[in-house]
């Protein structure tokens, strides 16, 4: 019996370019491990294993002629909130429930281009608004450690999807912590990289200034090779940065010696659960094994970093999501009386709770009279945070942390007060506010479920973050950890 | 149409009480945000709202006198602009695949003008 499914992306490179194993097998494998999955996890929205077995065909006579890209013939799945031209793509939501792109996301396409082959679209929050993966029109995902768990969200599909070993990796988008939470809770590495570094272009809007593309993988050194093929200057994302990407991989192998590492003392006072706390401590002291120089850093601002984005995402989500009106694609109310008729049955039927209840406080901050106080209000003290940040990285390379307070949650716990949901989130929303590149490794488990330490670094440096980790993953063995149900 | 300056002016924001939306409130953004709610659903959004415009009220303690709203998410950086030139070819009968209805190229919405 096959086990290709235990070697991380990149050993399956090296493998597919030796032709120890072909791409029909891998794929064949993977296809096989998300049908067998499925019931158990839901952690996909859709499945072409079709067009993926043509590819991998594609991909093997490539490989054999000695052609082929940095990704030839790995399998890879997207979050469905990226377009995939001619496949369905929902972002988790009854409104987009018959959606059929017309296009790729530019995501997409550099992953195509580098011959990386989709295996289907990963279940995910209702557009990517969410902390737990259970705000999804086709149901909650479930975390492969304890299915009655959540495999934290919005990117929870991905997320679930890599720890079970379904796929080598995933995309991912993080607006508020979306990539970095779920990649705790699931025991995987996931980045988010620099705001402008991987383009929006066809990935759906929730909050366009806070929102980014990324990975979620087995280890720090998977999340580079992935992420090298998807950043960089895309002239269809007006907020993209021109500026040259560094070689991911090749830079991951920078020695940790001397490395100054500020400890983010909010975070080690807000809310963090003693044990999760003792894994993060724990690998700090493997940090101080290799040379890297440890001091507390201090962001008086941060603690407000979860009103601040309560406040702008929201606004810029019911800003975007103003698109949804029946008209030109999406779901439409049946019998609409009229044009009004039409845009409120169809939104108010369309959209589920959590997505109806973010557009409505958008609407209230954003509304005449409450503009400066709310809106303005959070973009200053966005303001104070990012300087914050700036100010800090002048002393020290990167800060570290926890990402989530607690361990994966029980299904349904969180679900009755947002303000609940919302905190989970306390430790990642900072990056998305400052558009810092940050990532989550695991770095210990409380009983059988995984703990995430989270490293942020300057803008425009993923390769420092995605070194650290690498260093930290070449000394611990916790990002190797497979759930027993899918080991 | 819809004033909504009139109907918050009750709802004072420095205010030593939890914040509590009326009924006709929350219909008030819900019609702004054009969402049709049920019966059922109002009173619960009006709770949830309520306590999430409480809690973004912390940001009132925080001094900002003198500081600048971030205008972009990358400090110091505009938004990019491009040569206004047509770039896009016509794909309209592909995205119209998509629409409920159409007919002749239009998109078809309930008649507007009697």
């Amino acid at each position: 019996m096959s086990e290709l499914y235990r070697s991380t992306l990149t050993q399956l490179a090296a493998g597919l370019r030796a032709r120890r194993f072909s791409s029909v097998e891998l794929v064949g494998e993977c296809l096989k491990r998300i049908e067998r999955s499925q019931g158990a996890l839901n952690a996909f929205i859709s499945v072409t294993a079709a067009e993926a077995l043509a590819a991998a065909r594609a991909a093997d006579q490539t490989l054999a002629g000695g052609g082929g890209g940095a990704l030839t013939g790995l399998p890879i799945a997207h979050k469905d909130i990226f377009c995939t031209r001619g496949v369905r793509t929902t972002c988790g939501s009854r409104m987009l429930d018959n959606f059929v792109s017309p296009y790729d996301a530019t995501v997409v396409a550099r992953l195509k281009a580098a011959g990386a082959i989709t295996l289907g679209k990963t279940n995910m929050d209702e557009f990517a608004m969410g902390s737990s993966t259970e705000h999804s029109y086709y149901g909650p995902a479930r975390n492969p450690w304890n299915p009655q768990l959540v495999p934290g969200g919005s990117s929870g599909g991905s997320a679930a999807a890599v720890a079970a070993r379904l796929v080598p990796a995933a995309t991912g988008t993080d607006t508020g912590g979306s990539i970095r939470q779920p990649a705790a809770l699931c025991g995987i590495t996931g980045i988010k990289p620099t705001y402008g570094r991987v383009s929006r272009y066809g990935m759906i809007a929730f909050a366009s200034s806070l929102d980014q593309g990324g990975v979620l993988a087995a280890s720090a050194a998977d999340a580079a090779l992935l992420l090298r093929e998807m950043a960089g200057f895309d002239a269809r994302d007006s907020t993209s940065v021109e500026r040259a990407v560094p070689d991911y991989v090749a830079a991951l192998e920078q020695p940790l010696a001397g490395l100054k590492i500020g400890l983010l003392r909010e975070f080690f006072e807000q809310g963090l659960e003693p044990a999760n706390e003792r894994c993060v401590r724990a690998a700090l002291r493997v940090f101080e094994t290799l040379g890297a120089r440890l001091s507390e850093v201090s962001l008086p601002h941060l603690p407000l970093s979860v009103p601040v984005y309560y406040v702008v995402a929201p606004a810029e989500a019911s800003s975007n999501l103003a698109r949804y009106d029946g008209v030109r694609f999406g779901y439409r109310c049946e019998r609409p009386r009229d044009l009004d008729d039409l845009y409120r049955r169809t939104r108010g039927e369309g959209f589920g709770a959590e997505v109806k209840r973010r557009i409505m406080t958008g609407t209230y901050v954003l509304s005449a009279g409450y503009y400066d106080a709310y809106y303005l209000k959070a973009q200053r003290v966005r303001s104070l945070i990012n300087a914050d940040f700036i100010r800090a990285f002048r002393d020290v390379d990167v800060l570290m942390g926890p990402t989530t307070p607690t361990p994966a949650f029980a299904i349904g716990a969180k679900t009755a007060d947002p303000i609940t949901m919302y905190l989970n989130d306390i430790y990642t929303i900072g990056a998305n506010l400052a558009g810092l590149p940050a990532i989550s490794v695991p770095c210990g488990f409380v009983g059988e479920l995984p703990v995430g330490l989270q490293i942020v670094g300057p803008h425009f440096h993923e390769e420092r973050v995605l070194a650290a980790a690498h260093a930290f993953q070449r000394e611990s063995d916790w990002h190797t950890r497979i759930p027993a149900d899918y080991a | 149409m819809y004033d909504f300056q009139l109907t918050f002016r009750s709802s004072s924001r420095n205010r030593a009480t939890p914040m509590s939306l009326t009924r006709e409130q929350l219909a008030s953004i819900a019609t702004l945000a054009r969402l049709d709610l049920g019966a059922t659903e109002i009173p619960v959004y009006q709770q949830s709202l309520s306590r999430i415009i409480d809690f973004v009220g912390a940001l009132d303690a925080c001094d900002t006198a003198d500081v600048a709203p971030m205008a972009h998410p990358l400090a110091g950086l505009s938004q990019r602009l491009r040569p206004d030139v047509v770039t896009e070819e016509d794909h309209h009968e592909e995205y119209q695949a998509n629409a409920p209805q159409t007919a002749g190229g239009l998109y078809l919405v309930p008649k507007v003008i009697e």
